[in-house]
């Protein structure tokens, strides 16, 4: 494929303005292909979902648009609707919604102080600590799995105490990517500015809180969407470490709900779309700071 | 409607999370203001020790009990020396994992890469870019599980002979064009491959981010330099774009290995890693908390780990070489 003919001098002629239209118009046909295998997908589960489930089950998705149905009966049944098999997500929706706040609100904080140390701290041994954290990364959270459910298991936190289980291996989880990533940004700021407030006697802790604390709120929210998104979509590690089946998030609910239960089309297209908005909603509006946080973590870092 | 009596415990503990936060990090600031020795090594140990404490307990220590179980038998009582990393090399089971994981470390960073890059290109500079970036994003939000149930529906398959209409999109298109549908996510080696588009259609966006960033980056001069010379678009992708944004492409291509490779929602949701669909994560999974067989599953965890400890080096390498030039 990178063999490419010697290049000559392409003509400015009517052949050369041909060939411009035409590679123009094979790129705007890929682009809207790939566009469209992206969407139509999603599509197709948003349209189903206000289908009927006669309909649903019956013929596909895209007779919708000759024979348009609605109503909204699967979200009320998925949400709230008491039969075993009904789902109940909107249960499960606070139960996502109780995992995920302290999950993001822990990480941000203690990898904020660490990568404020690492960044505008002097003392022996920094760099190596630093590139410990960071290789830490690419330890996978299997490795962490098994060990980490038996030290739990000497607290034997019950009931609504397995909460702290999943907040206290999600932060874990969180730090090495976290401290990378607030690092980079950290370590840009201008060092006059915190020379200057060293020189002025303020402690480290002052500094923090009154200098880098408001420079930082744009890092600090992209590695909270990050972490809010990790956490939200997150099966693995709620299946290890929700015991109860009343305490687990959508994610695991869903998951059984396409295995046990495959065939009840209008059940998991609004299930899976209840599971999908908050994500979206948090995406859409913050794509700016996702796509910040995405480019330090893999490009600068 | 919902049960306060269920909701309301529950709402509670995310109040005393919340306040713990609050608590936690008010009591630790106080703290390091007390702390006022002109000795930076005191204070950052301060700033550090959460961090540290944490992950110490939540990765290091486990990490290395891992490791020790890897040798040990199920209810890791007695040491079995190798065992259980030859049982991983010598079953038709976990062969087959093993061959399937290396599709899935094969396929998904070269194609999710190629579209990333490709639509990148295509729409650089065209009208509507934020909106047509947005769209390929979007998957990125969407969690694995969901995208594993989007796709279940596109493949989802009716038996002519009982149903006469399709409702999967695959299906249904396959049926347009004149040919028979078939159970997709059940016959292998084919499920691996509709299970692996999940992956693809999820990453491609995050290859899309980071390469149409670089592409944006490459000096100008350089651009058009070529094109005075009369590069053809095909020279001009092939001889200036990709060149210039290697480091990126390089990125992306590790960044999504990686997730290939630990990769574990898609299958259980999808197949359950039935039909000749596992993977190596979802068997460690179904090792050590279906199985409760701690040593094969701490095994496949350790192998796991060494699949990307080369990446590792890579990484710090770059790492260490960046901070020489910086100073």
């Amino acid at each position: 494929m990178s063999t490419v003919p010697v290049p000559v001098a392409e003509p400015a002629t009517a052949v050369g303005r041909v060939r411009k239209r035409l590679t123009s118009r094979t790129a705007s046909a890929i682009s809207l292909v790939i566009a469209l295998i992206w969407t139509v997908p999603t599509l197709g589960l948003f349209i189903s979902s206000f289908r009927p489930e006669a309909d649903i089950k019956t013929n596909g998705w895209w007779n919708f648009f000759t024979d348009p149905k609605v109503t909204l009966d699967n979200y009320q049944d998925v949400l709230f609707g008491t039969s075993g098999s009904s789902g109940r997500l909107a249960t499960y929706f606070i139960n996502s919604l109780v995992i995920t706040i302290p999950s993001v609100l822990f990480p941000v904080a203690f990898c904020a102080l660490a990568a404020y140390a690492l960044a505008w701290t002097k003392f022996k041994g920094r760099d190596w600590i630093y590139v410990a954290i960071f290789a830490l990364q690419i330890v996978p959270i299997q490795m962490a799995l098994v060990p980490l459910l038996q030290f739990f298991n000497i607290f034997a936190l019950e009931d609504e105490g397995s909460f702290v289980q999943i907040w206290f291996a999600h932060t874990c989880f969180a730090i090495p990517l976290g401290v990378f990533l607030l690092h980079n940004f950290m370590s840009e700021l201008p060092g006059d500015i915190i020379e200057a407030a060293r020189v002025d006697g303020a402690s480290h802790a002052r500094i923090f809180r009154q200098v880098v604390l408001p420079l930082i709120v744009p890092a600090l929210a992209s590695f909270a969407i990050f972490q809010f998104l990790w956490v939200w979509n997150d099966l693995l590690v709620a299946l290890v470490f929700v015991p109860g089946a009343d305490s687990t998030p959508l994610t695991v609910r869903l998951a059984e709900l396409a295995g046990t239960r495959g065939n009840d089309w209008q059940r998991l297209t609004s299930g899976a779309f209840v599971s999908i908005i908050i994500p979206l909603i948090v995406f859409l509006s913050l794509q700016r700071y996702f796509v910040r946080g995405l480019l330090a973590g893999s490009v600068k870092g | 409607m919902l049960d306060m009596a269920v909701e309301g415990p529950k709402l509670l503990m995310l109040l005393y999370g919340v306040i713990g936060f609050f608590a936690i990090v008010g009591l630790l600031l106080l703290a390091l203001d007390k702390v006022s020795g002109r000795r930076d090594r005191w204070v950052a140990l301060g700033f550090l020790t959460p961090a540290l404490l944490l992950v110490t307990i939540g990765l290091v220590i486990p990490a290395i009990r891992t490791f020790i179980f890897s040798f040990m038998d199920a209810d890791s009582s007695d040491f079995v020396g190798l065992d259980n990393y030859a049982w991983i090399f010598t079953q038709p089971e976990t062969r087959k994992v093993l061959g399937n994981t290396a599709l899935w470390v094969v396929l998904v960073p070269t194609v999710a890469t190629t579209v990333g890059l490709v639509y990148a290109v295509v729409v650089d500079r065209a009208k509507f870019e934020g909106l047509a970036k947005s769209l390929i994003f979007m998957p990125m939000a969407i969690s694995f599980v969901g995208a594993g149930i989007i796709w279940k529906f596109v493949y989802a398959y009716r038996d002519p002979e009982v149903a006469d209409k399709q409702i999967g999109l695959l299906s249904q298109v396959v049926v347009w064009l004149g040919m028979k549908p078939a159970n997709w996510l059940l016959e292998p080696p084919w499920n691996t491959l509709f299970l692996i588009v999940v992956l693809v259609w999820i990453q491609a966006g995050f290859a899309m981010v980071i390469l149409s960033a670089a592409i944006k980056a490459i000096p100008a001069e350089i651009t058009e330099a070529a094109r005075i010379d009369g590069v053809t678009p095909w020279q001009m992708f092939w001889r200036v774009t990709v060149p210039s944004i290697r480091p990126a492409l390089v990125v992306v291509v590790v960044t999504i290995s990686i997730a290939s490779l630990k990769l574990f929602d898609i299958v259980r949701t999808m197949t359950g890693g039935r039909f000749d669909t596992n993977v190596l994560a979802h068997e460690m999974y179904v090792q050590a908390f279906d199985s409760y067989d701690d040593g094969r599953g701490s095994a496949l965890a350790v192998f796991l780990f060494l699949l990307v400890t080369p990446i590792v080096f890579y990484q710090v390498r770059q790492f260490r070489k960046r901070r020489q030039e910086a100073m």
